[in-house]
């Protein structure tokens, strides 16, 4: 498994390391900068390169982000009514209440 | 009863609350409460503590209101309140029930994932049914506390990162290092039951 050890860089089609390229500890520790947006287009495309040949570190970004969609469509707990009127009778605010 | 008063802008209303104007306190109440014990509740995990945090945030907020000098927004400021009352409950929590055998918080690294395996649904067709809710709540849970309470408010609220360090008094980068371990770390709490589950939560079996 190529994470753990957290070594991994992409390859060129001859087998040799691409110079510069990021390995997965890099790509990890950019991976919610890249996804809001934050990095340069060239540190974008460098994260892209090692994406198109590193199945694991993808699988982390596309489950990161389904799980950011998720939270995103969570109904927010609602504040019960009762605890409102409470809160207004601990501020001596109850003769306000609607 | 008692003439409906507007305040416009942030400006009006703090100036009333500043005044001693308590309907101005009301509307504050009115206003930012929901927000906050949404907050307190995420933060807290419990209803009954939620509430006794938002309490004690409002009555916080409205002894101090004079000393608040504008250097954020009002909001940022009662964020701060609400969640300084949360955490405060946090540590009693912990002094109640100390254990040697604790886990240890700690800010080194990012634990390196270990459930790699793909996630095959589309996460805006999934029907977020009570059990998806349930289990994204209580991941929430599982979280360290520093962790939880920037995820609260940065990803949750929707606080900017300028915002969130500010209600937390922590700086921009460490609320976006805090912000990346959150979110990985709840990647791998909710692996076990989102990942290599062919469009389970997509299409929910019909009991």
């Amino acid at each position: 498994m190529s994470i753990p050890d957290g070594n991994t860089r992409p390859l060129l089609e001859d087998g040799m390391p691409m110079k510069d390229a990021l390995d997965c500890g890099d790509v990890l520790e950019l991976l919610s900068a890249y996804v809001d947006g934050e990095l340069s287009p060239e540190l974008c495309r460098a994260i892209e390169a090692h994406m198109a040949v590193c199945h694991d570190c993808f699988v982390v970004l596309d489950s990161m982000n389904k799980t950011l969609v998720l939270y995103h469509r969570l109904e927010p707990p609602e504040m019960p009514e009762d605890v409102e009127l409470r809160l207004f009778q601990v501020l001596n605010l109850d003769d306000f209440l609607t | 009863m008692n003439d409906v008063k507007t305040y416009d802008t942030e400006e009006e209303l703090l100036a009333a609350l500043k005044a001693g104007d308590r309907y101005a306190c009301a509307e504050l109440v009115r206003r930012y409460s929901p927000k906050l014990y949404r907050v307190t509740l995420r933060i807290l995990g419990s209803e009954d503590e939620a509430e006794e945090a938002l309490q004690e945030a409002f009555i916080s907020a409205c002894n101090k209101i004079s000393s608040f000098r504008g250097d954020s927004q009002l909001g940022t400021w009662l964020y701060r309140v609400a969640t300084n009352a949360a955490l405060m409950r946090l540590r009693k929590r912990k002094e109640d029930h100390v254990s040697l055998d604790a886990p240890v918080e700690t800010e080194e690294g990012t634990e390196l994932p270990r459930n790699l395996a793909d996630w095959r649904f589309d996460p805006y067709r999934v029907v977020l049914s009570g059990e998806l809710r349930e289990i994204l709540e209580q991941a929430i849970q599982k979280l360290p506390d520093t962790l939880r309470v920037v995820f609260v408010l940065r990803e949750l609220e929707g606080l900017s990162t300028l915002e969130t360090a500010q209600a937390l008094g922590i700086s921009e980068s460490a609320t976006k290092v805090r912000l990346h371990r959150a979110r990985m770390a709840l990647r791998e709490l909710l692996a076990p039951y989102l990942a290599d589950v062919d469009s389970r939560w997509e299409y929910p079996t019909v009991a």
